[in-house]
C-alpha cells in the first residue's frame, strides 16, 4: 500500500511550496481578524436579544468565523490545482504508480494544515476580546473546522480539476459559497432567522457543523448537536475524496 | 535480446469536444523492441502526443490494446507506470518549485529513498549541463534548461522504456547533440528502450535505430532511416551545363540511365533522381563526353528523411 507515502510525498512538496509563500497564508486569515475586530463588537449587545441563542457574543460569533474560514480557506485551492494542470504537474504525477486519492489527499492535508494554523491565530486574537473557551473545547473545535476545511478542498480541487478554467470555476465557487454561508448563520444566528429561512438553513449542513462548534465553545461535548456536526463533517469527506478521486481517475478518460 | 517492449494493435483515439469528435489516432499498429530507439514522426496534429498518452496510460483508448513493458494498458496500468518514463512535450515542474526538491519529490512517487533520488539527480544534471540549477526556481530557467529539467524528471526512476515527447524543442544545437550523446549512453549502458518524438530530420536520422512516420492518425511507414530514404525517388542530381542547348541534350541523355526518371531542364539547369548517384555519375559524364556536352557542376544529393516525409505525407517538416 503505496497510498501513505505517496499522500506524504505529496503533502510534504505542498507545504513547501506554501510556507515559500506566507502572504497567502497571512491575507488567508487577515479576513476573519477583521470581521473580529470590525464586527465582533457589534454584537455584544446583541447577545441579550430574544432569540440569541446561548453563550455570550464570543462563543457565538468566533465559532462562526472558524467555518467561515474553513470554507473560504477550502473552496479557493481549486484555482492552484488548475494552475498545477497547465503547468503540467499533475500529468507528471498520474504517469507515475502514485495511488490517485494519495495525489488529491496530500494536497488536502496540506490545506488543512494552513487552516489550523489560521483557526489557532484566529481563537487567539479572540481571547483578547474577550472569548472564554476551554481549551479541550478549542482544540475539538479545530479539529471539527479541520474536518470541514478538508471537505470543502476535496471539493474545490475535483470541481477546479474537472473545468480547467479559472474563469468557469470562480463563479462557481461564489455560486456556491455564498449561499452557504449566508444558510449557516455565521455572522447572526439561525435562530434569529423568519421561520422559512429558518426551514432552508435547516437543511444547509454546515449550519449544523457551525452549531456544533457553537456547542464545543459552550463545553457542551456529548450533545447531539456536536455528534450531528461531526458526522456531517464526515459524510462530507468522504464524499469530496470520493469525488476527487474520480476526477482523478477521469483525467484519461 | 529480442522481447517485444510495446506491442500495439489497432490503437484507436476520438476526442469528444463541443459536441464534434475528433478522430486523432484512427487504428495504429507498432511494436517496438527491448532496446531500440524508435523516432515517432509526423507533422502537427498527426497524432503523436496522441498515441504517446495513450501508450504512458495517461489517456484511455476508445479502441485497440496494447502491451506495454510486458504490462496490460487497461489490465495492469500501474505496472506500465512503474516501468515506463515519461517527458510530455507541456512540461513537468511548478515555476515556484526549486528543480531540485521537484526532482527528488517525484523520486519519491516510484519508491526511491531521497538519498539516492538526490545522487542520481545529480549526476543526471551534471550530464545534461544543469549541474547548478538545484537550487534555482523552475520558473526561473530559461526555456531550454526547463526542458533538459523535464528529461532528468522522467528518467530519474531508470525506466527501461521512456517516452521522449519533443525532448529538443527549444534546445540549442549543442544541448541537442549532448542530449543525443546521453540518449545514445542509455541505450548502450543500460538498454533503455526509447520511444521519441521529434520535429527535427537529422535528430531522427542519427538517433534512431526505426522510425514510424505517422499522418492523420495513422501510421504511414515504418523502417530504418536508410530503408526509408531508399522508398523515395532515391539521389538527386543536379547538372549545371555552359549552354543551355546543351541542357536540352543532356536532359535527353540522363533520361537514358537505368532507373532515371525524366529529367526537367531549367536554363542551363538539368535536375533528375537515379537510384544510386555515385554509380551513375561516372557513366553519365562518360555519356557527355561523347556527345561532346559539357558540364561546368555536378551536385549529387543524397534524400534526406524530409524528402522521404514530403513524398508520403506531402508535407514538409521544415520550419
Ligand atoms: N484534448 C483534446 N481534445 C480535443 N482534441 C484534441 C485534444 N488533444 C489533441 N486533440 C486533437 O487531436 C489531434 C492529434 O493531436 P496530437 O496532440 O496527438 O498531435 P501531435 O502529433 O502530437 O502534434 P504536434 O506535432 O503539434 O505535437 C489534433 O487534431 C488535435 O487537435
Ligand atoms: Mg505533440
Amino acid at each position: 500500500m503505496t497510498f501513505f507515502s505517496d499522500t506524504w510525498t505529496v503533502f510534504t512538496r505542498a507545504m513547501r511550496l506554501s510556507l515559500r509563500q506566507p502572504m497567502w497564508v497571512a491575507i488567508g486569515v487577515l479576513q476573519p481578524i477583521l470581521y473580529l475586530t470590525l464586527f465582533g463588537p457589534l454584537l455584544v449587545p446583541l447577545a441579550n436579544a430574544p432569540g440569541f441563542p446561548p453563550g455570550d457574543a464570543w462563543t457565538v460569533f468566533v465559532p462562526g468565523l472558524l467555518v467561515q474560514l474553513g470554507i473560504f480557506g477550502g473552496a479557493f485551492v481549486g484555482f492552484g490545482i488548475i494552475a498545477e494542470w497547465r503547468s503540467g504537474v499533475i500529468d507528471r504525477e498520474l504517469v507515475s504508480p502514485a495511488s490517485r486519492t494519495a495525489l488529491i489527499t496530500g494536497r488536502v492535508l496540506r490545506d488543512v494544515v494552513v487552516l489550523v494554523v489560521q483557526a489557532i491565530i484566529l481563537i487567539v486574537c479572540a481571547l483578547f476580546f474577550g472569548l472564554r473557551v476551554p481549551v479541550g473545547a478549542a482544540v475539538l473545535g479545530i479539529i471539527m473546522i479541520g474536518l470541514l476545511g478538508a471537505a470543502f478542498s476535496y471539493f474545490s480541487y475535483s470541481a477546479g480539476l474537472a473545468m480547467k478554467s479559472e474563469d468557469a470555476f470562480a463563479p462557481l465557487v461564489n455560486m456556491v459559497s455564498l449561499p452557504i454561508l449566508l444558510l449557516s448563520g455565521i455572522l447572526l444566528p439561525m435562530s434569529l432567522a423568519p421561520q422559512w429561512l429558518q426551514l432552508l438553513s435547516d437543511v444547509n449542513p454546515f449550519k449544523h457543523i457551525v452549531n456544533a462548534v457553537r456547542a464545543l465553545f459552550r463545553g457542551e461535548v456529548g450533545t447531539f448537536e456536536v455528534g450531528l456536526g461531526l458526522m456531517l463533517a464526515l459524510i462530507l469527506i468522504a464524499l469530496g475524496a470520493w469525488a476527487g478521486k474520480r476526477v482523478f481517475e477521469l483525467q484519461t478518460k | 535480446m529480442d522481447t517485444a517492449m510495446i506491442e500495439a494493435r489497432d490503437l484507436k483515439r476520438t476526442y469528444k469536444a463541443k459536441g464534434k469528435s475528433i478522430e486523432a489516432v484512427r487504428g495504429v499498429d507498432l511494436s517496438v523492441r527491448a532496446g531500440e530507439i524508435v523516432g515517432f514522426l509526423g507533422p502537427n496534429g498527426a497524432g503523436k502526443t496522441t498515441t504517446l498518452k495513450m501508450l504512458c496510460t495517461l489517456l484511455e483508448p476508445t479502441g485497440g490494446t496494447a502491451v506495454v513493458a510486458g504490462h496490460d494498458l487497461r489490465g495492469d496500468p500501474v505496472g506500465v507506470r512503474r516501468a515506463i518514463g515519461y517527458v510530455s512535450q507541456a512540461g513537468s515542474t511548478a515555476p515556484e518549485a526549486r528543480a531540485g526538491e521537484e526532482i527528488v519529490s517525484h523520486a519519491k512517487l516510484y519508491g526511491i529513498d531521497p538519498k539516492t533520488a538526490e545522487a542520481r539527480a545529480r549526476k543526471l544534471l551534471a550530464d545534461l549541463d544543469l549541474a547548478d540549477v538545484w537550487d534555482r526556481n523552475c520558473g526561473s530557467l530559461s526555456g531550454g534548461q526547463r526542458r533538459r529539467l523535464d528529461i532528468v524528471m522522467g528518467l530519474i526512476h531508470e525506466p527501461k522504456l521512456v517516452f521522449l515527447d519533443e525532448p529538443s524543442t527549444g534546445l540549442d544545437p549543442q544541448s541537442r547533440a549532448n542530449l543525443w550523446t546521453h540518449i545514445r549512453k542509455l541505450r548502450d549502458e543500460m538498454g533503455t528502450t526509447v520511444f521519441i518524438t521529434t520535429h527535427y530530420m537529422d535528430e531522427a536520422d542519427s538517433l534512431s535505430d526505426r522510425i514510424l512516420i505517422i499522418d492523420q492518425g495513422k501510421i504511414v511507414a515504418e523502417g530504418t532511416p536508410a530503408e526509408l530514404k531508399k522508398r523515395v525517388s532515391g539521389d538527386t542530381i543536379t547538372l549545371t551545363l555552359r549552354r543551355a542547348e546543351d541542357a536540352v541534350e543532356a536532359a535527353g541523355v540522363a533520361g537514358m540511365l537505368p532507373g532515371a526518371d525524366v529529367p526537367v531542364a531549367d536554363g542551363h539547369i538539368v535536375r533528375f533522381h537515379v537510384p544510386d548517384g555515385g554509380s551513375a555519375l561516372p557513366v553519365l559524364l562518360a555519356e557527355f563526353t561523347k556527345a561532346g556536352i559539357e558540364a561546368i557542376g555536378v551536385e549529387v544529393n543524397r534524400p534526406t528523411l524530409d524528402d522521404v516525409f514530403l513524398t508520403l505525407t506531402g508535407r514538409s517538416l521544415r520550419e
